[in-house]
């Protein structure tokens, strides 16, 4: 199953909710997309749900580091909610788990980009 | 690595230069590996070193040139007086130098976009060898090791 993304608004925050894999290609290309398409229309405050990825490869993590920075640049904040075991194993195992800003709880996440 | 007497080829297999190549043989690679008894766990790694050895192969060896090929050999039997599984992986690019890709756990390259999937590799097998091969090319070999199985 390829990428699937779904984005809602929750207050001031855009949170995408993204389900599937994050791999070379169509998955890591859709993602980069949206991203840039928000921070293109303001979006500064973005709430990337990671709950339903089944895998994500080099590439995919390239895509969240590509979307952490161009967030950043632009003067918004990219933070990760919910990731799953393997994923948050791949982060640590790359030293990126402390880069992000990463939550477990919807609401807490969201209260914190106050 | 050497290889002892009795080890097994239980795929032998030349690839196109696609994308769709690395899907057909982390595939193959990872029933290959489900019969050799590994767990869900081991499977998920070996499945993305492989990964990361497939698109570096396609990408950034041959370049997605129609006239090169992947070829991938995997090899179950004891090397070096231990069961291992042994995958390897051979493009026919025009090869590197392992020393000079930058280390991606670096301070100034934790933010690179691109850079990691040789380190992953690593981290995700028990052993990992890059060589170069004539007249051109790199073979990768990928070693997971085989524990024996709770009686």
């Amino acid at each position: 199953m390829s990428v699937k993304l779904n984005t809602r608004q929750v207050g001031d925050v855009t949170v995408i909710d993204v389900s599937g894999r994050i791999t070379l290609g169509e998955g890591s290309s859709t993602l980069r997309d949206a991203l840039r398409e928000l921070v293109a229309k303001g979006n500064k405050k973005i709430l990337l749900n990671l709950g339903e990825v089944s895998y994500i490869d080099s590439s995919g993590i390239g895509e969240l580091v590509s979307g952490f920075t161009t967030v950043s640049n632009q003067g918004g904040t990219l933070k990760l909610l919910s990731l799953t075991k393997r994923v948050k194993d791949l982060l640590q195992i790359t030293k990126l788990y402390t880069v992000f800003d990463v939550h477990e709880d919807e609401a807490h996440a969201v209260r914190s980009f106050a | 690595m050497e290889l002892d007497s009795g080890a097994k080829e239980v795929l032998n297999h030349h690839y196109p230069s696609t994308l769709e190549s690395v899907d057909l043989a982390e595939g193959e690679i990872l029933k290959a590996a489900e019969e050799t008894g590994f767990d869900e766990d081991d499977r998920h790694r070996i499945g993305m070193a492989v990964r990361e050895c497939m698109v570096n192969a396609v990408v950034h060896g041959n370049r997605y040139n129609r006239n090169k090929q992947v070829h991938v050999t995997v090899l179950i039997g004891n090397f070096e007086a231990a069961p291992r599984f042994v995958i390897r992986i051979t493009d026919q690019g025009e090869g590197f130098e392992v020393q000079e890709v930058p280390d991606p756990l670096h301070d100034t390259n934790l933010l690179r976009h691109s850079g990691r999937g040789l380190f992953l590799m690593g981290a995700f097998m028990d052993d990992m060898k890059v060589r170069k091969v004539a007249p051109t090319g790199t073979e990768v070999t990928l070693v997971r090791n085989i524990e024996p199985k709770e009686s």
